[in-house]
């Protein structure tokens, strides 16, 4: 009996016949990976820059939705819905950076994580008192589907992992090539050197702010057509981009975005044999081994 | 003491200025001026507080009491970056290179202020290529990858992007080879000749008695005693008695 054989014969008769559902999963995890890389980035570019741990950024990403909801439900275009809620978002941002946030530079960190955790609370009972516990949905501009092998798959997905990867390209771009990219970017590495260099950086640390809520807003309207929205959503993606962002290296924009795909594609893969609730499991031990081993993060090139 | 008047208004005037670190109280009173294009030196021992002063001007570090005057005007109490807007440059000890960025963004900190045209950015970097032409080669470097002296070479450079009206410069040959030393007195001439002041905070004293017009020597937070540097030698009993081992 040849069981080595079997044995490989098995493993290769699995994948053989997991094929397409590992491809369907593939493209889940890519899918969900783009969205929460979007979610991420602002996290990660608050903390880059201010050191600051945005306990509200799920709150941001669900008001995102409600305002798309709304915006939608008046005007009948999800992509006005989309635009209008980043920017009314990244205004709201902007005033809870100057009246909350910015009186506390210099101070200890843990009070800017009290102040967040307290806009947090703030904003979710507003939600709550405003639209109710009663879950709203968001309709998708497009509704079409395609196959993919068994299974009818809606283009509206990929089109939301085009359009993330749109916005944090656009972002990486501002932050390569214009003035004020170069103001973040000086401003992250030593804020003290900018500010003497005539750099305004209590403004730049707004506009961060403003962008980062910009970003989740508008992963909370892209997202929203795929769940119902309540005033309890950010938090499953928060503490998701909380994951990302210590396993891509905190203050790291490409860690964070390479992180969110990595663990979204272990998790879906993790759900072909285990049951999805088991999955998020996965999330939890990548982190886990990487405080344990690489604390620095994951994909940074040489720990400083 | 009260610092001596020169002819005109002082570029910068600092009047009795008392700077705390925490509880440690570093600057005691300081009161020092300098004039339009003037080089001044600011001698002491180390840890007598010529950093905090070069600080506290800066806007970086709050005074408790005292002012800092800009062309008669206050600016005791701005932001940094509303100091180096009104023409104050700074060029700190360790250089703080953005490490990250390349050398042209580095000097682009500096450069892309509002109501600077293009035309006049590029005259400005030519102007300054043509006295770095080590960075000049290097612009699309990152700042990060420099040599110390070319490092400090760009720490200069990116302050006279900001074409102040006076550099703050804190021991800028500290760590250099001696023919790097050269060259940064050489820009100290260079910007001499244009007419931007300079506040020179050195260790080295044959230096800073060549390249300045009056020296001040700090002790404990005060200035101790003011000269003109031409009118100093190296091992005046002065400097002995200020600098001396």
């Amino acid at each position: 009996m040849d069981t080595i054989g079997d044995t490989i014969g098995l493993g290769w008769d699995w994948l053989a016949a997991h094929r397409d559902i590992i491809i369907i999963q593939t493209v889940n995890g890519i899918v969900t990976g783009m969205i929460l890389a979007l979610i991420a980035s602002g996290l990660t570019l608050i903390f880059g820059i201010m050191d600051v741990v945005n306990f509200a950024h799920g709150e941001l990403f669900m008001l995102g939705a409600y305002v798309g909801v709304v915006v939608l439900a008046t005007s009948g275009s999800f992509w006005l819905a989309l635009v209008l809620s980043t920017l009314l978002i990244a205004l709201l941002g902007a005033a809870l950076q100057i009246t909350t946030l910015r009186p506390l530079i210099g101070r200890d960190p843990l009070t800017t994580i009290l102040a967040t955790f307290g806009i947090s609370l703030v904003l979710q009972n507003y939600a709550l008192w405003q639209f109710g516990p009663v879950p709203r949905k968001l309709d998708e501009p497009i509704t079409g589907q395609f196959v993919l092998f068994y299974l009818s798959y809606p283009w509206y997905r990929l089109l939301i992992a085009l359009l993330s990867g749109a916005i944090i390209g656009g972002l990486y771009l501002f932050l390569k090539h214009g003035t004020y990219g170069i103001w973040i970017r000086a401003t992250t590495q030593d804020r003290v050197m900018a500010q003497a260099m005539g750099i305004p950086v209590p403004w730049v640390h707004t506009g961060v702010f403003a962008i980062g809520a910009g970003m989740a807003a508008a992963s909370g309207v892209l997202f929203g057509p795929l769940v119902g929205i309540n005033h309890a959503m950010g938090l499953d993606w928060v503490l998701k981009a909380f994951i990302v962002v210590v396993v891509g290296g905190m203050g790291n924009l490409g860690g964070s975005i390479a992180a969110s795909i990595f663990v979204s594609l272990l998790e879906a893969y993790a759900a072909i044999v285990v049951s999805p609730a088991q999955a998020v499991i996965v999330s939890f031990v990548v982190l886990i081994l990487t405080l344990l081993f690489r604390p620095t993060g994951l994909f940074v090139p040489t720990p400083k | 003491m009260s610092a001596p008047k020169t002819a005109a208004e002082p570029l910068v005037a600092v009047e009795d200025l008392h700077t705390f670190y925490g509880k440690s109280h570093v600057l005691h009173g300081l009161s020092l001026c300098v004039g339009r294009g003037e080089v001044v030196g600011l001698l002491g021992r180390n840890g007598v507080g010529k950093s905090t002063t070069l600080k506290t001007i800066m806007g970086l570090v709050g005074p408790s009491r005292g002012k800092v005057l800009l062309e008669g005007q206050a600016i005791t109490g701005l932001p940094a970056h509303k100091i180096a807007r009104l023409g104050i440059a700074y060029v700190p000890e360790d250089r703080r290179i953005f490490k990250l960025l390349t050398v042209m963004e580095n000097l682009r900190t500096g450069l892309d202020r509002q109501g600077v045209t293009q035309a006049r950015k590029e005259e400005l970097l030519d102007k300054l290529f043509a006295y770095f032409p080590r960075l000049a080669e290097r612009r699309g470097q990152a700042g990060g990858t420099l040599s110390g002296g070319e490092q400090q070479m760009l720490a200069i450079a990116r302050a006279m992007m900001l074409e102040p009206k006076i550099i703050l410069l804190d021991e800028p040959t500290e760590g250099l080879m001696p023919r790097m030393v050269s060259q940064i007195r050489e820009i100290v001439n260079v910007l001499h000749r244009e007419g931007v002041a300079i506040l020179l905070v050195e260790q080295n004293v044959p230096l800073t008695l060549e390249a300045s017009q009056r020296v001040y020597f700090m002790e404990k937070g005060v200035v101790r005693h003011h000269a003109v540097a031409s009118e100093l030698k190296v091992d005046d009993p002065v400097i002995h008695q200020y600098l001396g081992v």
